[in-house]
């Protein structure tokens, strides 16, 4: 068994890889495929409590590849991955590593074997510095016992010049940017001697500039002959890296194809299969806005500031109309969200709902004023230990109940929402931490779906979804605008604004630098733009 | 992403654990009135089970207003010193015998009663203050409100010891009604509203939501600083009751007589299995709580051994209950919702 736990850093070879491409370009690269089945992965099966995640299931990886890995939540992606990594230790099948069959005991055994894994959600120390975080757990210590400060700065920053990145190995982790800390994550795990090495939606929270970086170093990574696994729902982002790109559908492999050889359309067809028509136009790309200039105003915004966020927005939201807020991530949007529902009021400016000078200074008061939210983080939005039905009427119960509660009508309201959106399990009675997180996130849609407000505010209401979820996400939407009410979509995904607004704001650092009405948009005009 | 980690294994064997958290406390419970009742006669006896049910009493009533603190995830440090403060505000309003050296402002019993009420209303709705606007955290809050009450207490009564209350409060805390005395009636009244309160009410779903997830909550658009004015106003006010009627059960009114009653009630309250972390638990677990520790206390009483080390033993017990509700605890969060 080849297991190398000593640090080990990469060869440095490949040099001019760092931008000079434009967005979303693959950095030219030397070799490419061809280096051999590094990991292979035969009639893989595993199941929970009788339903299949996994059904027969091949899977190869080769020497010095990058290998895309799409499909809808629940596909069986992150199941393969954690078989792979170590975290599932019970399957059916086998592994092979380097022709020889393996079997993994733990994340540790992984690990000594070459695998490591960068999660979604970053697992770096915020308060240490960078140094600190490439040698955590692997101090170099001096004579004395003491941490040996300057080897592990100098072999920090040696370390991340051979990936082709400058940092400061002194500076806390916490003060880089989200795309420079999961680069410095990256680092972390190449240097306990990963050849394999999963990245987990690693481009979603990051500017094309950045996945630009990232792509540079991952094109150095597989000339230097280590395997990737990049699991992604940004289907650009997995042609524009890969070598080769399988996807997954309800727990089976359905292909596995070069990205040379294929397109966007081919992937999502075999992604989500047949009767997506909506869903599949804004995953490729052109939409025509129609707005709805005759109909009312139901909230309106004038220079509404708030220093370090955003300043000077005005803005008007229309019935039956879904007003898109676009910009990269941290542009002020998410927190223009929270102000337009008095989590965050702002420092100056005004807000008017219906015509009425609205005093959005507490959740409440903006509930009570017809404003809803549904926030970016689900966690933030739900009460994990408490029944679904709970989580749905939390925000009605004034409606409901004068003062004593009366579950069996809350309960009535939980079917009837649940049937509506499809949640499964079917459930009010279900603590909403077993569900899964696309049927979270319906359950903290539901919330305002009852008695409905007069502006709906969605944070990145896909986030992190399947094709599936989204396309229900998109549907309900619609419907709900149907309904008349004025829905406002803040997202820094280009898909999620394209696929449900009827006007488009896009936002550079806090301001509103254009606006997209009535006119043909495309991913690559939103992006310009911002 | 999420996949359906192990909830389908094993219902029965997870409903079992789910009820562990609850049941530990219970356990305890009836562990100790075993060992109690078999280590000495005299402690199983109808006599003595009024004894304790009276010893708990004014504990009780102080603890019913900390579980909707604690159960929002805030703690209230102040209680003892409200209690007394409201003991020694009641005493303050009612005339007392020409011998007692003291400031004192007779006032109507209704009257002072009612007064008495509304300082330790007001009290509470400085805490409230503090924690809402200001934004002190309760710990700091309700540490700098123990002073204040203390001070309060020290300045009427000026070291000196006063007597008389009203005629209903003598009632209600030292008279019996046939053999149950009215304070265990009074206890067990404010326990039953506070138990229909937090179950069935608008309300009670409200604070069990804020201590569950604070910012769900507000992203629900509940009102979180009018609920957590709510709590802290009805800890107060359960410390006032129960400080009066201290007052009456022990005879006098006088500076720190409730100290004790400040780590009793959070244990009671922890004890019974209420969270500190907010959202879990209820009156049910107080009361379970509350017996652990009386049954402790007066148990401890009943049987022979050096007076000095029952304080260590108390202890000791204490932090074996504990260690079992947080063992049950997470053998609960292993196995379900994350």
């Amino acid at each position: 068994m080849p297991s190398d736990p000593s640090p080990r850093p990469p060869p440095a070879r490949g040099g001019g890889v760092e931008g000079d491409a434009a967005p979303y370009a693959p950095p030219p690269l030397a070799g490419g495929v061809g280096g051999g089945v590094l990991l292979e992965l035969s009639a893989i099966s595993k199941s929970f409590g009788g339903v299949a995640a996994l059904r027969d299931v091949d899977f190869s990886l080769e020497a010095g590849e990058i290998h895309g890995l799409v499909g809808e939540n629940g596909a069986g992606k992150s199941t393969l991955m954690k078989i792979i990594a170590g975290v599932r230790q019970e399957f059916e099948g086998t592994m092979r590593l380097d022709g020889a069959p393996i079997r993994l005991g733990s994340t540790r055994g992984a690990r000594a074997a070459g695998i490591g894994m960068v999660h979604q959600e970053l697992s770096s120390v915020r308060e240490l510095t960078v140094a600190e975080n490439v040698y955590l757990g692997v101090q170099p210590l001096t004579r004395f016992g003491t941490i040996d400060w300057r080897a592990m700065n100098a072999g920090a920053r040696a370390h991340l010049d051979d990936l082709g990145i400058t940092i400061d190995p002194r500076a806390p982790m916490g003060s880089l940017p989200l795309g420079l800390q999961q680069l410095v994550e990256l680092s972390r795990v190449l240097f306990s001697g990963a050849r394999i090495i999963i990245l987990d939606e690693p481009t979603s929270a990051l500017s094309p500039p950045e996945v630009t970086r990232l792509f540079g170093v991952l094109g150095r990574l597989r000339a230097a002959g280590r395997s990737l696994i990049f699991i992604s729902h940004f289907l650009d982002d997995v042609l524009a890296v890969c070598d080769r790109v399988t996807v997954f559908r309800n727990g089976q492999n359905v292909a596995t194809a070069r990205c040379a050889e294929v397109d966007k359309g081919w992937i999502i067809a075999r992604m989500i299969g047949a009767g997506h028509d909506e869903l599949e136009e804004s995953y490729l790309g052109e939409r025509h806005l129609d707005s709805r200039a005759d109909a009312a105003v139901v909230m309106e915004t004038h220079g509404l500031t708030l220093p370090g966020a955003y300043r000077d927005v005005s803005l008007q939201v229309r019935e039956g109309e879904v007003l898109g807020i676009y910009g990269f991530m941290g542009s002020g949007q998410l927190e223009l969200a929270r102000t337009l529902f008095g989590k965050l009021p702002a420092r100056g400016g005004r807000i008017t709902v219906d015509g009425r000078l609205a005093s959005l200074r507490s959740t409440s008061a903006a509930r009570r004023a017809g404003v809803a939210l549904v926030p970016e983080s689900r966690r933030a939005m739900l009460f994990a230990r408490e029944p679904v039905f709970k989580n749905m009427t939390i925000s009605i119960l004034e409606r409901i109940a004068r003062l004593l509660l009366r579950p069996s009508a809350e309960r009535a309201i939980a079917r009837n929402r649940i049937e509506a959106l499809r949640i499964r399990p079917p459930s009010p009675d279900r603590p909403l931490g077993t569900l899964s997180g696309g049927n979270q996130q319906k359950v903290a849609l539901a919330r305002w779906l009852t008695h409905l407000p007069k502006v709906l505010v969605l944070s990145e209401p896909t986030r992190g979804m399947d094709v599936g979820a989204k396309d229900d996400v998109v549907k309900i939407v619609r419907g709900l605008r149907e309904r008349g009410i004025g829905i406002v979509v803040v997202s820094a995904e280009p898909e999620t604004v394209l696929s449900l607004a009827d006007r488009i704001l896009v936002m550079r650092r806090g301001i509103i630098v254009r606006e997209f009405a009535d006119e043909t948009v495309s991913k690559d005009r939103l992006l310009a733009a911002a | 992403m999420t996949e359906p980690v192990a909830l389908e294994r094993g219902r029965a064997g997870g409903w079992l654990r789910g009820q562990l958290r609850n049941v530990a406390p219970l356990v305890t419970l009836v562990f100790l009135v075993v060992f109690f009742a078999v280590a000495s006669p005299s402690f199983a006896s109808v006599g003595n089970f009024y004894n304790i049910l009276t010893q708990i009493s004014v504990t009780g009533i102080i603890a019913v207003g900390l579980t909707f603190v604690i159960l929002c995830a805030e703690i209230d440090l102040g209680v003892a010193s409200i209690a007394n403060a409201t003991g020694i505000v009641l005493a303050y309003f009612t005339a007392q015998e020409a011998s007692v050296n003291i400031a004192n402002l007779p006032m109507p019993g209704t009257v002072a009663i009612i007064l008495a009420l509304a300082s330790c209303i007001a009290l509470g709705a400085v805490n409230a203050f503090g924690m809402t606007i200001i934004g002190i955290p309760s710990f700091i809050m309700t540490l700098a409100m123990l002073q204040i009450a203390a001070g309060i207490c020290a300045l009427l009564v000026r070291g000196q010891i006063a007597y008389a209350v009203p005629h209903l409060v003598v009632t209600l805390g030292s008279k019996s009604l046939g053999p149950v005395p009215w304070i265990v009636i009074v206890a067990a009244l404010i326990m039953l509203i506070a138990h229909l309160v937090l179950t069935y009410t608008r309300f009670g779903r409200y604070v069990y939501m804020v201590g569950g997830n604070r910012e769900a909550a507000e992203y629900s658009g509940v009102n979180v600083k009018a609920i957590l004015t709510a709590v802290m106003v009805i800890s107060a006010l359960c410390s006032g009751i129960a400080g009066m009627l201290g007052v009456a059960y022990f005879g006098s009114a006088q500076q720190n007589e409730f100290d004790t009653y400040l780590l009793d009630s959070i244990s009671a309250v922890v004890v019974g299995g209420t969270s500190l972390f907010g959202g879990e638990g209820g009156i049910g677990s107080t009361i379970i709580g509350l017996f652990v520790l009386g049954v402790l206390n007066n148990g401890l009483d009943h049987v022979d051994i050096d007076s000095f080390l029952k304080i260590l033993i108390r202890g000791l017990i204490l932090l074996a209950a504990l260690t079992i509700n947080v063992y049950a605890q997470r053998m609960r969060r292993v196995e379900g919702p994350t």
